[in-house]
């Protein structure tokens, strides 16, 4: 049964929520696009900024996006010592460190996930504020408030992080140090202090981003396993270290599986999404815009 | 430097102990307290306490918990044998199980076997508990033995035959005069399972299925969906779903809308039976129809119900775990008062006597009288249908006075009629 209603519909949703999906890859986008830190722990770190923003709700009645505000400086600075720790204990001794990475950040993402049970228990908590579970009527269509905050979100993240990328000294030096950090050692810049400071940014994103993800589901300690999968997807379509690149893969994956949600059913959904993030990579191996090499 | 010597005709403190030992265990005093320390009856289970299952593993685990140590206090089992729990996390995990009650039966030499919570952990060890002819007590699994046939299997459950589940909401749902149906479900064992009785319910009674749709794990926005099901415009919506989506299918239900159509809404919905989800939700609730197992209306009240629930509120707290626990945890404490009665009757711990009590018996409990028919399941479903109503949002005491949800299904524990359509329910 095709209704264009129904088309039209989906691909409202699906571009908001493919700027949700933006959102919590943007910070991926830093630290695997742009450092080639194997992040896997990155989800982790997404749903413990959303369990900090759910205390701040709960306790104090923060409003989350302000919460999410409040709680970016602590996470640039977790950000900063966990890429210490990882330089230190890995990255610093030799070649198969990526691969022994991917170990560190499992291991991360695990202790994450056992403190917050530890600390808030095993049940999904959710947040509470005006615009959640309220939906904006245009016409026929109607749009929940929380996915048209993830769109403000994410275009305003992906807006500011290009802007510092391009624009501020110190964005130019982490292009640069993933561009070439022998070039950088040899101009006697020092290209770890300048990863610290990047995966501390990439870490300070997730604060907002983690605010996004409660805002528009409740949340659980095992919710990291569920965004392995889409944000690395995302990350990689986009082209490594492409910022407005991963919005626009986000979009792509988010009107994608939006529409066959809809039109064709929904167990196609995850599958889709993966089966075109395999056609982009044999026709484009760098993603849709990362450059070649 | 001085050496201990003892000398001959006196006596040392080892001998002295030694005789006193011997005279306490020869008066009737020593005795009992002898028996006091005899081997303890060990229970061996893995329950979910990591993963998705945790949140009703811990909360299972309790009542569990509560009777032993109830059992204990009045002085144990077989004049004075103590309750012992032998408990390994499984992680929710299906492939963790066989290994775990391998080791519970071949090293930790057990007396007894419980089930892990739900369906997927527990269908793996099915096969061997047969094959070992051993007893094992399930817990809340859904149809594992339907295939496995073990004769030896007691579901701790309310759920009955395989399509009392989908019948009654059916019923309630035809009553209110709805004529098609909608079935949106999880892709996961328990939900297909639910699923596949509603469409066999469903076209015996030749009531066409207008939307009938499956969606994967880990699906973060129900809109889409939620508007498609919409366009369909059924009456009767039939939703088996999982508590992270459970959550996520209402919220679109709120913001998009479901249509006036729709007579119910719900039926298998899991999650909306915790207290922190039910707390979350709030007002999104009402007007749902949704099954449960155990609720504060005055029907549901047996001999020893309100005490259990006094220990399990307290402990519950201090546990972090869902404080209302109506869902699972008496059920935990009616798998030990199972055991505790068929031990009782039977004098011993021989697994077929204690398996032919529970088979020939009806069973008085917390969660009222059980007996089961020759598959291990209930004889009659016991599982209640109830419909939201009057909730509020961000409190979850509320939930313990009677009235906020209605139970509509079975008739002999009722306490109210269904309020229809979905869409005047809610207000």
């Amino acid at each position: 049964m095709f209704s264009l209603d129904l088309l039209l519909d989906a691909v409202v949703i699906g571009v908001l929520l493919g700027c949700f999906y933006g959102a919590v890859s943007l910070g991926l986008s830093v630290s695997f696009g742009l450092l080639d830190v194997p992040h896997v722990a990155h989800p982790a770190f997404l749903v413990l900024a959303s369990y900090a923003v759910y205390f701040l709700n709960e306790q104090y009645a923060v409003d989350p996006l302000l919460a999410g505000l409040l709680i970016t400086p602590v996470f640039f600075l977790f950000g900063l010592a966990a890429y210490r720790l990882y330089y230190e204990t890995f990255e610093r001794r030799g070649s198969d460190a990526a691969v022994r990475g991917i170990a560190f950040f499992f291991g991360i993402a695990f202790i994450i996930e056992v403190l917050i049970i530890l600390q808030f228990g095993v049940d999904q908590r959710s947040v509470t504020a005006d615009y959640i579970g309220k939906a904006w009527r245009l016409g026929e269509i109607r749009i929940p408030y929380r996915l048209l905050v993830a769109f403000a979100v994410a275009t305003t993240l992906t807006i500011l992080l290009t802007l510092y990328l391009s624009r501020t000294f110190m964005g130019r030096a982490i292009r640069a140090v993933a561009q070439d950090e022998e070039a950088l050692r040899l101009m006697g810049t020092n290209p770890v202090k300048i990863k610290q400071w990047a995966f501390g940014i990439a870490t300070a994103v997730l604060g907002i981003s983690g605010a996004l993800l409660i805002i528009v589901a409740p949340v659980d300690p095992t919710l990291d396993r569920a965004y392995i999968g889409r944000t690395f997807c995302v990350v990689v379509m986009a082209g490594l270290g492409s910022m407005g690149g991963t919005l626009v893969a986000a979009i792509i994956l988010g009107v994608a599986e939006s529409i066959v949600l809809t039109m064709f059913g929904a167990s196609w959904a995850p599958a889709i999404s993966f089966a075109m993030l395999l056609g982009i990579l044999a026709v484009r191996p760098q993603g849709l815009f990362g450059r070649r090499s | 430097m001085s050496k201990k010597v003892s000398k001959p005709g006196s006596i040392s403190r080892r001998r002295l102990l030694a005789s006193a030992g011997a005279a306490i265990a020869a008066s009737p005093l020593g005795a009992n307290l002898l028996q006091a320390q005899a081997a303890p009856i060990r229970i061996g289970m893995s329950m979910p306490q990591t993963g998705g299952l945790a949140g009703g593993g811990k909360a299972s685990l309790l009542g569990i918990e509560i009777w032993r140590d109830d059992v204990n206090a009045k002085g144990g089992l077989l004049g004075g044998r103590k309750i012992e729990l032998v408990v390994y996390d499984d992680k929710s995990s299906a492939s963790e199980t066989p290994a775990i009650y391998s080791k519970l039966i071949d090293v930790d030499k057990v007396d007894l076997l419980f089930a892990p919570y739900a369906t997927v952990p527990t269908a793996p060890i099915m096969p061997m508990v047969k094959q070992r002819g051993l007893l094992l007590i399930g817990n809340f699994s859904f149809q594992v033995n339907s295939k496995v046939g073990h004769d030896m299997w007691f579901n701790n459950a309310p759920w009955g035959p395989a399509d009392s589940w989908a019948t009654s909401y059916l019923d309630i749902g035809q009553k209110a005069g709805g004529k098609t149906m909608a079935l949106l479900s999880a892709d996961q064992e328990f939900a297909q399972n639910l699923a596949k009785t509603a469409r066999e319910v469903a076209n015996k009674r030749n009531l066409p299925i207008v939307f009938d749709q499956a969606y994967p794990p880990n699906t973060v926005e129900f809109s889409s969906i939620i508007r498609a099901l919409k366009a369909t415009k059924p009456d009767i919506v039939y939703v088996a779903s999982y508590p992270p989506d459970s959550t996520g299918i209402l919220r679109a239900v709120n913001e998009i809308g479901i249509g006036d159509s729709v007579k119910v809404f719900g039926g298998g919905m899991v999650g909306l039976q915790f207290g922190a989800v039910m707390e979350s939700m709030g007002s999104l609730l009402n007007g749902v129809v949704n099954y449960n197992t155990w609720l504060p209306e005055k029907s549901m009240y047996f001999e020893g119900t309100k005490e259990f629930f006094d220990k399990y509120t307290k402990r519950a707290v201090e546990a972090k775990i869902d404080p209302l626990g109506y869902y699972l945890a008496p059920f935990g404490y009616a798998s030990g008062q199972l055991i505790e009665r068929a031990i009782a009757a039977v004098g011993s711990l021989d697994q077929k006597a204690l398996a032919k009590y529970l088979r020939e018996n009806t069973h008085h409990t917390i969660v009222g009288p059980i007996a089961f028919s020759a598959d291990g399941e209930r004889k009659e479903t016991a599982v209640l249908q109830a419909q939201f109503r009057g909730v509020v949002d961000k409190n979850i005491e509320q939930f313990r006075s009677a009235g906020k949800q209605v139970i509509l299904f079975p008739d002999n524990l009722k306490s109210g009629e269904l309020v229809a359509p979905f869409e005047a329910a809610r207000k």
